[in-house]
């Protein structure tokens, strides 16, 4: 099965770019992605930029929407996900629990809607 | 009844946990494996009275219900068929060539109840659907037993079956480094199920009766799997030690409540109570002490004391505050206060109890509590207003006439 992996963290607790903090945080990042493409099950996965670069866009009754910033404001943001191919859910969230963001923020599993 | 009904119904009773989680082991769709079940005790209504009760029952069934699914599996539009549904179809079709031996039935109980059990799924529905697929428990009984609609628990069990099959939660033991994180969940759900035995919320106590039964196996069960895991022991003693109590609760003449220091000791199963002690000292030597192992322990005090005047409070107050520390738990202190009352008198349990006036409020052996301190303490009026507020919040018959009489006694 395959579930989407999405990592959300405070991005005000996220280490500053160029620290060592943030060397070590994507060390682990790297890490994540070779240990699941070597396991095979990787598929794909990106860190998205801050929501301060986020756009939102919604169309009501035909007229198009376009507002600064993320969906809602929350407490954690989304940061970035991995998409895996897994056996079953216990292997998916294994894989969620390696992630570094789950250390600082929190990784919602979801699984892909395969077409019926 | 026919002896043939009488047959299947024993059979419904002693095994439908057993054949429901073979069937979804091997089918891997709860509602696929309910539907085909219904489906062939329908049929052994119909063929056993004519054709006799088979030699195996439990295995009848199950390869009945096997084939019941695969009917319904073929009888569904190749084109609208899920990409698993016709990969099982491919599988029970290759079975029907080489069926399993009628008499190997594998226990997938236990891959099953970590399934119902599995922290993805909302703790109110785990107990709902472990009593459902591995008790065989009526929606209706489950709904009584959790005082909640029938239809809300209803769809409790719905979405929790569509979850499984959705997020792909599976059938499987899970691997031993997750063991220990998983294996909490699925104690509780255990003792769940033997409460709701044990305590007899319907006037139906032999289903009641058997829900301590199944809660036992399965507690032996996890002891077997995993015989590395104290708590699993602490839990097993527990319900040992608790149901070697069993005949001697309710006043069979009455049907009232009989308190632990009224109850008839020589009819204590003490067969039972000797392995309980044995289970429990098993687990003590692993040094890892839980809730279960001190809970086991407090009722192998019990057990130990030949009359009630030789119980050792002392040494049950103690157990009670290690558990306190263990567990944040209001529940956990007014049972130590009770052991401390024994000790110590009824007025120090009352000081105990009073910090916990407002979390305890709707907690009906809170009243109880309070209600025979203040007897005790020969304070009549309050005593009265505590047992008045007690018998407003029980629906238990036994224990109804046992406060009542205590009431009236003032």
């Amino acid at each position: 099965m395959r579930y989407m992996l999405l990592i959300y963290t405070d991005e005000t607790s996220e280490p500053t770019d160029g620290t060592s903090d943030e060397a070590t945080m994507m060390e682990g990042y790297g890490r994540f992605a070779q240990e699941a493409t070597e396991a095979g099950v990787m598929k794909g996965g990106e860190r998205l930029q801050p929501i301060s670069a986020a756009t939102t866009v919604r169309v009501r009754e035909g007229r198009t929407m376009v507002t600064d910033g993320p969906f809602a404001e929350t407490k954690e943001q989304l940061g970035g996900f991995f998409f895996l191919d897994c056996t079953d859910l216990d292997e998916a969230l294994a894989y969620a629990a390696k992630i570094p963001g789950a250390q600082i923020g929190s990784i919602e599993v979801r699984p892909v809607w395969e077409g019926d | 009844m026919s002896p043939e009904r009488l047959a299947l119904d024993a059979v419904f009773r002693e095994a439908h946990g057993r054949i429901l989680a073979s069937l979804i082991g091997g089918l891997r769709d709860f509602d696929l494996a309910e539907d085909s079940l219904q489906e062939a005790f329908a049929t052994a209504i119909e063929t056993w009275p004519r054709d006799g009760v088979p030699r195996s029952p439990a295995s009848w069934l199950i390869t009945t219900a096997r084939r019941k699914a695969l009917d319904r599996l073929r009888r569904q539009q190749v084109g609208t068929r899920k990409l698993a549904e016709a990969a099982l179809l491919a599988a029970l079709e290759r079975e029907e060539f080489s069926p399993p031996m009628e008499s190997v039935i594998t226990d997938e109980r236990l891959r099953l109840i970590f399934t119902c059990c599995h922290p993805a799924l909302p703790p109110e529905a785990r107990a709902a659907l472990t009593l459902r697929t591995l008790g065989g428990l009526t929606t209706g009984e489950i709904a009584r037993a959790f005082l909640v609609p029938e239809a809300t628990l209803a769809q409790r069990l719905v979405r929790a079956k569509q979850k499984i099959r959705d997020a792909g939660i599976p059938y499987a033991v899970p691997a031993d480094g997750d063991l220990p994180e998983r294996l909490g969940p699925v104690l509780t759900v255990v003792y769940l199920v033997f409460n709701e035995g044990y305590s007899a919320t319907s006037a139906d106590t032999l289903v009641r009766r058997e829900l301590c039964s199944e809660a036992i196996r399965l507690g032996r069960l996890l002891v077997q799997l995993m015989p590395d895991e104290p708590e699993a022991r602490g839990l097993l003693a527990l319900m040992l030690l608790h149901d070697s109590r069993r005949d001697t609760r309710v006043d069979p003449i009455t049907g009232q409540l009989v308190l632990l220091e009224d109850q008839d000791r020589s009819r204590w199963v003490h067969q039972q109570i000797d392995e309980g002690i044995e289970v429990l000292e098993t687990a003590l030597r692993r040094h890892r002490p839980g809730p279960y192992q001190l809970q086991a322990a407090i009722a192998a005090v019990h057990a130990e004391a030949a009359t009630p005047a030789e119980t050792d409070w002392r040494q049950i107050a103690a157990l009670y505050e290690r558990l306190a520390g263990l567990v944040q738990s209001p529940v956990v202190e007014l049972n130590w206060a009770v052991a401390v009352a024994m000790v110590d008198g009824p007025e120090r349990g009352l000081t105990l109890v009073a910090p916990l006036a407002e979390r305890l409020d709707a907690y009906q052996p809170y009243h109880a509590t309070r209600a025979d301190f203040l007897r005790r303490l020969g304070r009549p009026t309050e005593a009265a207003e505590a047992y008045e507020r007690a018998i407003e919040m029980t629906s238990n018959g036994a224990e109804l006439g046992f406060l009542k009489a205590r009431l009236g006694g003032l």
